[in-house]
């Protein structure tokens, strides 16, 4: 790894001086280029041929074509699987960008006022990011139980019975709860994005504005908002690659299969049951089709970012 | 004056409610693996009448929870290293290689943000078995290193890039090699991008679930986050323990972030701030 050793020995003295800065940069990027490719971009890459074949356990090895995909979208039993999953994971990620973003931008904007505690107030509302999922999503999972009832207790003690409910056990309730869960351990994160943002904007303006008789509430739609656009791009975007991703919450809360009744199957949940646990009743993996789904995953994330890029481009150099 | 006021309120109000909100199952979690089973249902939120440490006992012992703890953190602290060395290397590189093989290479990089390793697991499986290293926590080193090579390059490279570059010449025509002006200039003022990235990575790996439900099953190469799935499935019924179990998990992790809230913060919205 040594560049002075190379340097100065002699097996690289035939290079003029411009080939050597070239070859030592290589070696600069070397060693994060080999892990990159070998563990990251590799695998990514070869998960699309992988598709193409069929097989069981570890090694499809017969040659099908894009019989996996045709079978995904036209063989009923597939397709309902993947069209559930991918209808949970739209509900999933819409909970997420109306009701966890909307929050981040209420908190930031309370928090980007000077007052007493501002810090103390930030530093709890990120804490549960720094949690495991999985530890957050059994808790959750606890405090909900019917059987303990935390929080059924607490509407109990309010006087508010009808709300003491299963809230995990309900086909139409789980998946709101769990992603209201989900809410709760991430909700830092775009307010702590929207916060950054906030403080970029000059206090000058906004004093101004306010001297000219805006109220709070103008001063937050005509100027903060339109300002913010720019955040408010990236915190969508993130919020959209992490929850079309989303698993360990799913795992911990409704188990590998979304219970109940496949009411919070995600795509990352079928993709796990398909390709690496095995279904039921056969329990054996079946690779190339856990291949497709990732690749068609891939393929949604791909056409959300890029055309992301490509509209916020278009809008910067309007 | 008045309408000051009334904001502030309002301000406090939600503030308020929403820190309750956070703290409430944070609390209870706390407080009810100090219980024993009976008060636990009888009186979930206050104090413990009797104080019991069973339930520590039990995970610690029969858990292996200790084993787990070593093993994540040999696993966290080895990638870590790996990341900040080669990734602060890279980046170097991607800053001062006025080539488009550096700027292809750079939008190469962090192009992985966007798209989770996650969806090549089949081939990392694969991979990993022809490695030898399955059912070891050694096969989630490489994976992590890989994961975090985009944030580091990214952060790194935006840092380096924004050094005075007269520093660089000086060092230069003073006749230092390129690996000198990095390992002695660069790295020393690199630290707080690398505390950015450092704790950025810290905490994917340290909650990372997936890969080692992926990779692992044997007792003795679990981590915590594994070991936390299979003993909450085990002590379904008995909750004295599951709550201690998932104390253990979330401790550590909570007095860090209690005593460096700022850096936590930097850096798990590292990816976003410059975005």
């Amino acid at each position: 790894m040594s560049q002075t050793m190379l340097n100065k020995s002699g097996s690289a003295g035939f290079l003029n001086p411009k080939n050597r800065l070239t070859l030592t940069w290589v070696l600069f990027l070397l060693p994060a280029l080999l892990v990159y490719l070998t563990f990251m971009a590799g695998p990514l890459f070869d998960s699309l041929r992988l598709s193409l074949y069929t097989g069981e356990g570890y090694n499809p090895t017969e040659f099908v074509g894009f019989q996996n995909y045709i079978n995904l979208f036209t063989n009923p039993l597939w397709r309902e699987k993947f069209i559930n999953a991918f209808t949970n994971t739209c509900i999933f990620f819409a909970i997420h960008m109306l009701v966890q973003n909307t929050l981040g931008l209420l908190f930031a904007n309370l928090l980007s006022t000077d007052f007493k505690g501002r810090n103390f107030f930030r530093t709890i509302i990120f804490a549960p990011a720094t949690l495991s999922v999985l530890v957050v999503g059994f808790l959750w999972t606890l405090i909900l139980n019917p059987q303990w009832g935390a929080v059924n207790k607490i509407f109990m003690a309010m006087d508010l019975k009808q709300f003491a409910l299963p809230w995990l056990g309900r086909e139409n309730l789980a998946l709101p709860v769990i992603s209201l869960t989900s809410v709760w351990q991430w909700v830092g994160m775009p307010t702590v994005m929207f916060l950054a943002g906030l403080m970029g904007i000059s206090d000058e303006l906004l004093e101004a504005a306010r001297i000219d008789g805006a109220s709070e509430w103008d001063i937050f739609w005509r100027i903060k908002f339109p300002l913010l656009k720019p955040v408010i791009g990236v915190v969508a975007i993130l919020t959209f690659v992490d929850n079309f991703n989303a698993f360990d919450i799913i795992y911990a809360m409704a188990g590998a299969k979304g219970e109940p009744g496949y009411s919070t199957d995600l795509l990352a949940t079928l993709f796990y049951r398909t390709g690496i646990a095995g279904e039921h009743p056969v329990g054996i993996p079946d690779m190339g089709m856990g291949a497709a789904i990732a690749t068609m995953t891939f393929a949604i994330l791909m056409t959300g970012v890029l055309s992301w890029l490509y509209f916020s481009r278009k809008q910067a150099t309007e | 004056m008045r309408w000051n006021r009334l904001q502030l309120f309002f301000t406090y109000v939600v503030l308020t409610i929403w820190s309750v909100i956070v703290l409430f199952p944070i609390w209870t979690l706390l407080i009810n693996s100090f219980k024993p089973q009976k008060q636990i249902f009888k009186d979930p939120f206050g104090l413990p009448d009797t104080f019991t440490l069973d339930g520590y006992r039990e995970a610690w012992n029969t858990g292996r929870f200790d084993l787990y703890f070593i093993n994540t953190i040999i696993v966290t602290v080895i990638a870590l290293g790996l990341i900040l060395f080669i990734g602060s290397m890279a980046a170097y590189a991607l800053a001062k290689w006025k080539s488009p093989v550096a700027s292809f290479l750079y939008v190469f990089f962090i192009a992985g943000l966007m798209i989770p390793i996650r969806l090549g697991t089949l081939d990392l499986v694969r991979l990993i078995k022809a490695l030898n290293l399955q059912d070891t926590y050694w096969s989630l080193i490489p994976v992590y290193v890989a994961m975090g090579m985009p944030i580091a390059t990214f952060v790194l490279t935006a840092f380096i890039k924004e050094l005075p570059g007269e520093m660089f010449e000086a060092a230069k025509i003073d006749g230092a090699s390129e690996w000198q002006v990095y390992s002695r200039i660069v790295l020393p003022l690199m630290r707080p991008a690398m505390a950015t990235v450092a704790i950025f990575n810290m905490i994917k790996i340290w909650n990372d679930f997936w890969f080692p439900l992926v990779f692992i099953r044997a007792e003795e190469s679990r981590t915590v986050a594994l070991g936390v799935s299979l003993l909450f499935g085990q002590y379904r019924t008995d909750w004295t323990r599951a709550l201690a179990v998932l104390s253990l998990a979330a401790v550590p992790m909570l007095i860090l972030y209690v005593l460096l809230a700022r850096e936590f913060i930097k850096g798990l919205t590292a990816g976003a701030v410059k975005g």
